[in-house]
Formats: C-alpha cells, structure tokens, sequence
C-alpha cells in the first residue's frame, strides 16, 4: 500500500550535501571519536578519581575553585567576613557560576525544546511542523523570540498598570529558582539543603499568586475566569502532588534531594518502580500545576480565549510562554528525580557522566509529557476537580498509610534488601490496580451496566453503507 | 558585641550560607527578565491610539468591570485546601522522624489522617464538593 506524499511527515525535501560540507563534517566526526576513545581510556586507567578535573562531576572543579579561594581569602579578614563568614569570597563566586549555569541551561533548554516540542506534535497531527527556518527549522525559535520582542506590548485602559506589570516577572522567577536543588551528579547541585523537597513545594506554588495577579489587573473577564480555574486546580493538585512526595520522604527518610537519589543508586531500586501509584499521582498533578493537557482548562480557547493571559502580548506573554515549557521541563526533572533515579542507572554513571544520563532521563519525562500534549484530549473543570479531591485525595492517603507500614517492615525485617524491596513491589503494584478499580467503582463507574447503542442518525438512512452510497451520488 | 546578639547573627550567617545562593539566583534572573522587558520597550514601536486600549480588543464591549463577585465554590475548596495544606506540614517531619520513634508512631498518624478524612467526608456527604 503506497502512502501518499503528503501524509508523510517524515521526508524532509531532500538536499544534496556537497563535498565541500561533507569533508569537514567528516573530520569533525573522527576528531569526535578520537576524543571519546581517549576520555574512555582515561576513566578505565582510573586517571581521574579524584581530581579536580574529573569532569564526570563538575562538583569537583567547583570545590576545588572553593578551596583555592578559600587560600587566597583566610587571613583578610573585611566586614563582609564578619557578616557572612570566612568563606564568603568562595561562597559568592560559586554561587554566581552556579546561577549562570542555572540561566544559561534554562535558556538553551527553552529555545531548543520548543522546537523539539513543535516538531513532535506536528508529527504526532500528521503534518510537518517548522521547517523553513534554518535547517530542519531549528532556527525557528530566535524567530520566534525576535518577533516577540519586537512587538508592541498593550495595556488594557481598564487594567491595574502596576499589578499587570508584575506577573510575568513572579512567574520566571520560581521557573528558575525550582532548578536550584535538582542533583546532577553525587556533588553536582546549586543548592543542596536538607528541605529540598518543602523548598520546592513552596516555591512552585509561588507562581499560583503570579497567575492570579495577572488574571484580576487584567480588567477582563476570560481572564479572571481562566484565573479563577487555575487557582481553584492548582491549589487542589497540589495536595496529591505533596501526598505523592510524602510517599518518597517516607520510604528514604530524607527530604534532600541528593540523598533520595542516593538511596535508589544504594538500593538499584527506581521508586518509580517500589510505588507505581506515587509516581502516577505525581505526574498527573504536575500536568495540572503545569496547565498542560489533558488539564489544560485554564487556557481552554475554545471557551475562555487564553485564559489569564489574553491581555498579555509582546514580550511579557513571551516570558509566559517560555516559563510553560521551562516548568514541563522542571517537572521532567522531579519525576526523573524522585521517581527514575535520578543521575543513577544501575552502574552506568561510573562511567558515563551522571549529568548525561539525568538529561536523558529529563529528555524523555519530557517526551511523554510532549506525547501526552498531542494525544489526549481535555477534561472539564468539574471532572478535574472531582478527580483530584473524590479520588487522588482519598487514594494517596491509603498508599502513604501502606507505604508507612512497608517501612516499618524494611526496618525491622533483618534480611537482604532485595527481598522487602521486590516484595513491596509486587505489594504496591497490586494494591494501585487494585486501589483504582476499587474506587473509581465506589464513585459509581458501572462499565458493565452501559449498553452500546447502534448510531441512530445512521440507521435511521439505511446503514453506513447507504450513506456512503448518498454521498458518492451527490 | 554581647552574648545574645553574637547568638543571633550565628543563626543569620547559617540562614546566609543557606540561603544567599537563593537569593543571588533570583536576582540573577530578575536581571535577565527586566534585560528582556527592556529590549522590548527599545525595540518595539509604541503608538498612542485610543482604541487600542479597549478590554480584549477585537471582541464585543464588556460590560461592568471584570472584578465582581466570586463564586461561593471556590471559597470552599480554599478553606478545604487550607485545612489539607497544614495536614501536609504536619506530616513531613513525622515522615521524616518515621523510624526514630517507634511503633506508636504509625498509630497515631492513623488517626490523625482518620480524623482529616472524617473532615472531607463531612464536607463530601454536604455537598461542598460538588461542582455544578
């Protein structure tokens, strides 16, 4: 069977590269494997182990930088020693080479992944996506932010000058600040305090007062509606969102984020995998923290326009588009953290760097995220609200009362760890099938009472075939 | 210095060590955000028109202002969140202090969670999750 042409999405129009491309391209890639082949026989030489540059954790080179400023600084004492500390000059340089790496990862993050998001859902519908500008279309995205920052920014006459200003500055900020406790590698992580995880509760839930600000002094009413529903389900997800990570402080008694990923390298054990329900919990509140389909209400265009920011133009609806896409990529991260493993996979960061293998895990969180946007449709709000309070509320707060229990027994039990390990496996795979059927039937889900009704509108003209046949005729 | 003030700006310079990282993010992307804002003001073109100002300005005129009453819906799943929010808080120090305590512990956690969803039981059978 030929497929036709334009229901191909994935021939590009071909070009014909010329040898003058070719040769360099060609060198680069030798050059490429030559590099490769020598830093893998450095790392098995064992070459590397501890120096500062064993670039498979840059924590080192940056705590190497520390101690050499710390030499410098340690007998000069300032007033900015006795406000701060002896390590002040070390902490502040370091600080600001980790807020750059911040930004600048944020910032490539953004402009490469929207294209990678548009190409994937042009792929996903059928068709091809951007592909005019650059090659592949990969230059789409600084088109794309040219022409919003040139365009003219509108303020409505009605609207709180002051209060319009400000959102979508509180929006980028926690789309930033929530990267700084992510690990990246064992010493690999801006800010790795001992309450990562509420850190991260609270900031996220900074941008819901942003989203409202910005729906209310926008003086119109899609806008305020679309606030008013986002706030209504965000504040609701984020119950099972904090219940889900409940689970995970519980299980490895820590709410560092680098010790969680420490303790599934211990165990080569995902807790993604250990309690399957979490995970789920997790991700499907996310997608409503993030506005993302299927929980996409608060931007629903087919009723409220854009939601909160239908005022918003130019480069201020720019910055909240970029900090959409930058959170799904954020919520990537968690997921990959909490519930993946983190920078760990099984042995394999001894030798790839973990920050290689954590990218790969956000690089397909996110996919699922992309795949998820061009697949399903949307919920209505009161279903989304049912289901977080009728039915993730209730659920979670079971498997956190198991997964306590579990705990309790892991403890105690004095065997290898294996065997708790893939017996509460089994345990919470069973209990969340079992937990969800069991619920969504005592809300009333009834799959077996529901006749299927034959198309009346069809029948009543004779049947498909008979309408297939009126249509040829006409 | 004297004993107490020494005490307080020991606690200050561990909330520092902690925290000044924070802050010198943000700071760090109040800079770009406000470079962004500002790229835009010089680069875009402004024109003073009147009817450029008008609330969502290609649709029909709207009427009153947009700020007026709230559903009475959306106050109850606030309190409701509130009360859930606190619940939270107070979990996460028992989970982490799970295992030090002992088995007493797990029960009285039962019914603390008992009696929270004895809470959104009550408020589940009086309808204030209902949605319509």
């Amino acid at each position: 069977m030929m497929r036709s042409a334009w229901l191909d999405p994935v021939r590009e129009p071909t070009r014909r590269l010329s040898p003058q491309v070719l040769a360099p391209l060609a060198v680069l890639l030798v050059a490429f494997l030559a590099l490769n082949v020598a830093i893998a026989v450095l790392i098995v030489s064992g070459r590397l182990d501890g120096h500062w540059y064993d670039f498979r954790d840059l924590g080192n080179a940056v705590q190497a930088l520390r101690e050499w400023l710390d030499d410098r600084t340690a007998d000069q004492p300032g007033w900015l020693s006795d406000l701060l500390g002896d390590h002040w000059l070390s902490y502040i340089v370091t600080a600001l080479i980790g807020a750059i790496g911040i930004l600048s990862f944020v910032g490539v993050v953004l402009l490469v992944l929207i294209w990678v998001e548009r190409r994937l859902i042009g792929r996903i519908q059928v068709r091809r996506g951007p592909n005019r500008v650059g090659p592949f279309g990969l230059l789409q995205p600084f088109a794309d932010a040219i022409k919003l920052i040139q365009k003219e920014t509108l303020i409505p006459r009605g609207a709180d000058r002051f209060m319009f200003y400000l959102p979508p500055v509180l929006v980028f900020i926690p789309g930033l600040l929530v990267w700084a406790p992510v690990p990246w590698a064992p010493h690999m992580s801006y800010l790795d305090i001992n309450v990562g995880v509420l850190y991260l509760i609270a900031i996220s839930s900074l941008s819901t007062l942003a989203i409202f600000m910005a729906g209310w002094s926008s003086n119109n009413h899609y806008a305020l509606l679309g606030a008013m529903r986002t706030v209504a389900m965000m504040i609701s997800y984020e119950i099972p969102l904090s219940i889900a990570l409940l689970s995970v402080v519980l299980f490895t008694g820590s709410m560092q984020l680098s010790e969680i990923v420490q303790w599934q390298a211990d165990h080569n054990m995902w807790l993604g995998v250990l309690m399957p329900l979490a995970l789920f919990t997790f991700f499907f509140s996310s997608t409503a923290e993030l506005n993302r389909t299927p929980n996409d209400i608060a931007e629903a265009e087919s009723e409220i326009v854009a939601g909160f920011h239908t005022e918003y133009s130019g480069m201020k609806f720019g910055l909240f588009y970029a900090v959409e896409l930058g959170n799904a990529v954020a919520v990537a991260a968690f997921v990959g953290t909490f519930f993946l493993g983190g920078w760990s996979l099984f042995g394999l960061e001894e030798w790839v760097p973990p920050y290689l293998v954590f990218a790969l895990k956000i690089a397909a969180g996110y996919f699922v995220l992309v795949w998820l946007r061009g697949t399903l449709p949307r919920f209505r709000l009161d279903q989304l609200m049912m289901f977080a309070w009728k039915y993730l509320i209730p659920i979670s707060l079971l498997q956190v009362i198991l997964v306590a229990f579990e705990r309790s027994i892991f403890e105690h039990w004095d065997v290898p760890g294996v065997i708790p390990l893939a017996l509460f496996t089994i345990v919470n795979a069973v209990f969340a099938v079992r937990i969800v059927r069991f619920w969504a039937r005592f809300l009333g889900y009834r799959p077996e009472r529901e006749t299927l009704l034959a198309p009346t509108l069809t029948r009543s003209v004779g049947g498909l075939q008979a309408a297939q046949r009126m249509r040829t005729v006409r | 210095m004297t004993a107490e003030s020494a005490s307080v700006l020991d606690n200050l310079d561990q909330l520092f060590t902690d925290y000044l990282a924070v802050l010198i993010a943000t700071v760090m992307g109040f800079v770009l955000i406000i470079t962004a804002l500002v790229a835009s003001r010089l680069l875009a073109p402004y024109s003073e028109e009147r009817e450029k100002g008008t609330t969502y300005e290609c649709g029909m005129l709207p009427i009153r202002r947009a700020a007026t009453n709230v559903g009475m819906r959306f106050y109850l799943y606030a309190i409701l969140f509130i009360i859930f929010d606190v619940e939270a808080v107070f979990i996460f120090p028992w989970a982490l202090s799970y295992v030090g305590i002992g088995p007493m512990a797990y029960y009285e956690m039962l019914v603390f969670v008992a009696i929270l969803a004895a809470g959104l039981a009550y408020a589940w059978k009086k309808g204030a999750l209902k949605w319509q």
